[in-house]
């Protein structure tokens, strides 16, 4: 079952064309990986996705309904999170505060709700934290909890990320380079991750530079040049594309 | 409840100053100290809009205008005249009228202080509204920019307007009866019930807040603070928390010029000037902006030299000059300064350093 439909996307900034004329879908379940040179549109692209921008064309369908051009607090509340290639932490807020925001679109205390603290209220609030925990938990953090999100360290922010858009519990998670800035055994521990996220029925879409991981953990292969989709296939056959070995390492 | 312990202490400080003045014979600083109270009420609500959803006003003396003035207007302007005509009838058959004397011993019949008081805080919820929707969908201090010619507009018309009183501004504000046996007001003999009225409603207005700041509402307007892309990502609809909150605090303005003008019995053109609203942005300031205790503090000590003429004539330049005093050497607001670490200086009071341990 396809749960995202890319359709003749296509964005323009001025003279450049980032995104020309891409088109792919992504199966219930499945990881798949964009990949692609810099400046390939990639990020670009996610952006267009996640609503961060609008496309110039084309269409982004999830779960069979038009997204492109729908603001992003929108799209994360259809089911869609989100990390960012250069994390983002919510500054002056501890590990798990920041899980909590993630549990925003599942929860509901209003203005007046939370001021009065109401009953209703408080037993959300409870859920919220504890499920957030869960979270943490689950991505072995639950120690730093309590710790200021900006003091951890790099690949800890990149865990408290992680758990924050899994606390939105995402049909689909968009993962921006998830892999970058980390050595060979944290890459190899974010492939593990990722595929175990896979399992909590959660699909995948990850750009990612470093090709080892993607190799070994996607399902399925989009490659991007210049904004156009140049190849997309399974693992191996990608690898041995010649166009794509063109791209990637010179005529 | 366990976590509004933290309470206590204030409650026993407002009840100390209390007696102490009793004590003393100095009951008179009650006076400055309930004034104080209200203005607090509109500076703690103005700190969750500036530090929390990281919005400036420079228009919350107008809302405090709108609060103090519709609330002046309707419970002094005399309806006898008009007593035949329906609006007047059926504000009569819905109870929203009360008769008295006027200080010629001529019969009044004027809107009661509670009506009045629902009018005012709508009417301030109105015009948030409607001065907010467009304005926080803008990123940066657009909000700053809408406010002051709000503020600005909202001054002019009260000078300008017979109905508002011109430059002479409203008097013979009648008591405030809060329930039967509480009237705000700023008579002599419920100078003792006033001061406890102010302090329990800034107390509670404080309860309300912090709540607020500990929820989810609270946790995305940090959020939006600290990455407002991530805040975007995660679903927190940013501009309607930033609207909800500007509305918020805009009502907390308007019921704190409602009640201050029942307790000082009218309200002046003064109270809507443009210098009054950078006066409440500078107290955030120096609290700390994201820091309600310190908007407190700053608010009551503040208000209350300011009211006791402690600045002089010199009064607006004071707070021009605090606000550019703490952009440029304690952004985070007075009590970041860690006073302590100076008083450590002190060779009296350095502490000890630990000892090394040996490895």
């Amino acid at each position: 079952m396809t749960i995202l439909q890319v359709e003749q996307l296509g964005k323009r900034f001025g003279g450049l064309q980032a995104v020309d004329d891409v088109s792919f879908s992504l199966r219930q379940g499945a990881i798949k990986a964009v990949i692609g040179p810099n400046g390939a549109g990639k990020t670009t692209l996610f952006n267009l996705i996640a609503g961060m921008l609008e496309p110039t064309t084309g269409e982004i369908s999830f779960q069979g309904k038009a997204i492109q051009g729908m603001r992003p607090f929108r799209v994360a509340g259809l089911g869609i999170a989100r990390t960012f290639q250069n994390i983002k932490m919510f500054a002056g807020m501890t590990a798990l505060e920041n899980v909590m925001v993630g549990r925003h679109v599942r929860s509901k205390a209003g203005f007046l709700a939370s001021m009065f603290r109401t009953s209703g209220c408080r037993r959300e609030e409870k859920a919220i934290r504890v499920k957030s925990l869960e979270f943490l938990d689950f991505l072995g953090i639950a120690d730093c909890a309590d710790t200021l999100a900006t003091n951890l360290a790099f690949g800890q922010q990149r865990a408290v990320e992680l758990a924050r858009a899994l606390a939105l519990e995402p049909a689909l998670l968009l993962l921006d380079e998830p892999a970058a800035g980390l050595n060979i055994y944290e890459t190899a521990e974010i492939g593990r991750l990722i595929v175990r996220i896979r399992e909590l029925g959660i699909t995948v879409l990850l750009v990612e530079h470093d090709m080892s991981l993607v190799m070994d953990i996607s399902d399925e292969i989009v490659v991007l040049s210049f904004g156009r989709k140049i190849a997309e296939d399974i693992p191996t056959v990608v690898q041995r594309d010649p166009e794509v070995i063109k791209v990637y390492l010179g005529e | 409840m366990g976590k509004n312990l933290v309470f206590l202490p204030i409650v026993a400080a407002v009840i100390a100053i209390q007696l102490l003045t009793a004590w003393t014979d100095s009951v008179y600083y009650l006076t400055q100290l309930t004034m104080s109270a209200y203005y607090s009420l509109l500076i703690v609500g103005l700190c969750v809009l500036m530090g929390y959803a990281g919005q400036i006003s420079l228009g919350h003396a107008g809302f405090f205008a709108i609060g103090g003035y519709i609330s002046a207007a309707l419970t002094t302007h005399n309806l006898i005249p008009f007593v035949d005509q329906l609006p007047v009838r059926l504000l009569t058959a819905l109870g929203c009228l009360q008769g008295g004397l006027d200080i010629y011993g001529d019969p009044l019949l004027v809107v009661t202080p509670w009506v009045a008081c629902m009018i005012a805080i709508l009417t301030a919820l109105i015009i948030a509204f409607l001065l907010g929707i467009p304005v926080l969908k803008l990123k940066g201090h657009y909000l700053a920019m809408a406010t002051l010619g709000f503020g600005i507009i909202i001054y002019r018309i009260v000078l300008a307007s017979e109905y508002f009183g011109e430059a002479d501004g409203i008097s013979g504000v009648p008591g405030f009866q809060l329930v039967p046996g509480l009237l705000v007001s700023g008579d002599k003999s419920w100078r003792v019930p006033n001061y406890y009225i102010a302090w329990t409603v800034l107390i509670l207005a404080v309860v309300l807040l912090r709540h607020l700041i500990n929820s989810r509402v609270g946790r995305a307007l940090r959020a939006i603070h600290g990455s407002p892309e991530a805040a975007d990502a995660m679903g927190v609809d940013t501009a309607k928390f930033k609207l909800q909150t500007f509305m918020l605090s805009a009502v907390f303005s308007a019921l704190a010029g409602v009640l201050l003008t029942h307790y000082n019995g009218g309200i002046g053109p003064s109270e809507a000037s443009v210098m009054k609203s950078v006066r409440y942005v500078a107290i955030v300031a120096v609290g700390g902006m994201a820091n309600i205790w310190g908007a407190l503090v700053m608010g009551m000590v503040l208000n209350f030299l300011s009211l006791r003429g402690f600045f002089g004539s010199y009064d607006d330049a004071v707070f021009g000059l605090i606000l550019i005093g703490i952009m440029l050497f304690a952004p985070e607001g007075i009590l970041s300064l860690q006073l302590g670490r100076l008083w450590r200086r002190i060779p009296l009071f350095r502490r000890k350093t630990p000892a090394v341990k040996e490895v």
